[in-house]
């Protein structure tokens, strides 16, 4: 490829691997950074003023749970300072009205409250975390009498996915502006749990029925953005919007991926904030190049019509199940490795496997 | 509602000049709305004070186009952001 590469939109920024809950589906990485290895407050503002030059507009605060951080607030500034739309992506466990009324004072745009269930016993059981629920509760009306606008993130699998309705109506009753209906994907710790979250065929079909539905009753009310799950998809998802075209990651110690599931890929090498310039690392770096373009597509893919529309899918995903990087994303109809995410499906038990919660000794 | 109802943006939605890409954005819940021309003229009328019909007639002069047509592309513009919860009319 010669053309250089427009510049990045989105950066997520995972502050810290650190949570309070331990959900089954979290993309985190098996292996979670410990506190120790985390960038400092300097770096991570350093790394945003860096990310506003190079033209990021978006900066997602993730983790792991960012309130974790005793610096968030600081941190939010900073980022605030250097030009960036805020985002902070919270389970709320953490965040008291202290800290709100200081995030708020800081310049933080939007929260996006991530929902496990809608109610008490579920969503504690899914978070490993006993009471979480009514914290998060309370934590979302602080938000909306703040005028703090609001997102929630239902997460959909299995055990949640028949009660998506029930969701949606749980945000515009809590005052959401969006909702964004999200069924887990298969990395990091869900994949470990993928036959416990895994919904059934009827499961989705019924799941976007309710949304088509919600979409009518809410139009004009509140935006309901729906991710289905891509097993059973024809085609892949478009992830990240293409390699190294619009987002870029950042992990707790300064790693810098093209996705959050990129380090899963063998003989990649990724470079590290604490060692080069952003800039260089997006426009230069090896993790960042290993999959622009079309140079790097097998068939069917390389002579694909929809080659420019999904970027032959997810990288990780075709790592994940076809144990090549390179290959077609394997939920393409197209793709050679097809029959193994059908496998899968066939496979999925009709009884409950118990979840592994992320952190637990597995 | 009125029929002549003055658009304004809600907290969290942001107008910002992209240094960078040298043009206006529209920042949004987890998106940035990308605005030629056209689109951030009328976002830079939105004011909270106005209402459609100022907007529109301020627009149609400065442009030199029928008032009619820039009114209807003003509308058609600021539903499409209220239908998303990113404009509101009051
Ligand atoms: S998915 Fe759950 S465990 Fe993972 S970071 Fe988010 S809240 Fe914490
Ligand atoms: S063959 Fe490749 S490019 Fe074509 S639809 Fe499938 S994944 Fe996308």
């Amino acid at each position: 490829m010669t053309d250089r590469p427009a510049p990045p939109i989105a950066m997520l920024a995972e502050l810290t691997h650190r949570c309070p809950l331990s959900c089954s589906y979290c993309s985190n990485p098996l292996e979670l950074t410990e506190r120790t290895r985390e960038l400092t407050t300097e770096g991570w503002i350093d790394v945003f003023r860096q990310a506003a030059k190079l033209g990021v507009l978006q900066l997602h605060l993730s983790g792991g749970e960012p309130a974790s951080r005793r610096d968030l607030e600081i941190l939010v500034k900073a980022a605030r300072d250097a030009g960036l739309y805020v985002n902070l992506i919270t389970s709320g466990i953490g965040l008291t009205p202290t800290r709100l009324n200081a995030l708020e004072t800081a310049g933080l745009d939007h929260l996006q409250l991530s929902l496990q269930a809608t109610t008490a016993d579920k969503a504690d059981w899914i978070g490993g975390y006993r009471g979480s629920f009514a914290r998060k509760l309370a934590l979302a009306e602080e938000v909306l009498w703040r005028g703090i606008p609001l997102t929630v993130n239902a997460v959909m699998h299995r055990h949640t996915i028949d009660d998506v309705r029930t969701a949606i109506d749980f945000a515009a009753n809590l005052g959401a502006r969006r909702i964004e209906v999200a069924c887990v994907q298969f990395y990091g710790w869900a994949l470990v749990n993928r036959d416990a979250l895994l919904p059934t065929r009827a499961q989705v079909v019924q799941a976007k029925d309710a949304v088509a539905e919600a979409r009518l009753a809410y139009a004009g009310r509140m935006m309901i953005d729906f991710v289905p799950p891509d097993y059973y998809a024809d085609y892949p998802k478009a992830c990240m919007g293409g390699w190294g075209s619009t987002g870029i990651n950042v992990a707790p110690d300064g790693t810098v991926l093209p996705c959050h599931a990129a380090a899963t890929i063998p003989g990649v090498v990724f470079d590290r904030v604490t060692e080069k310039p952003l800039s260089a690392i997006w426009y230069d770096g090896a993790a960042f190049n290993a999959f622009r373009g079309h140079a790097w597509m097998q068939e069917p893919c390389r002579s694909c019509a929809r080659r420019d529309h999904d970027h032959g899918g997810c990288r990780c995903q075709a790592m994940t199940l076809a144990a090549d990087p390179t290959a077609t994303d394997p939920v393409c109809r197209h793709a050679p490795a097809r029959p193994a995410v059908d496998h899968i499906l066939e496979q999925q038990a009709p009884s409950v496997s118990p979840f592994i919660y992320r952190g637990s000794k597995r | 509602m009125t029929t002549d109802p003055v658009p304004l943006l809600p907290r969290g939605t942001r107008l910002h000049h992209d240094r960078v890409r040298d043009t206006m954005v529209l920042l949004v819940p987890e998106r940035a709305l990308l605005l030629d021309d056209i689109g951030a003229a009328i976002l830079r009328e939105v004011d909270g004070r106005s209402t459609l019909g100022a907007i529109s007639s301020r627009l149609a002069e400065r442009y030199g186009a029928p008032k009619a047509d820039v009114a209807s592309d003003v509308r058609d513009f600021l539903d499409g952001l209220a239908g998303q919860r990113l404009v509101d009319y009051q």
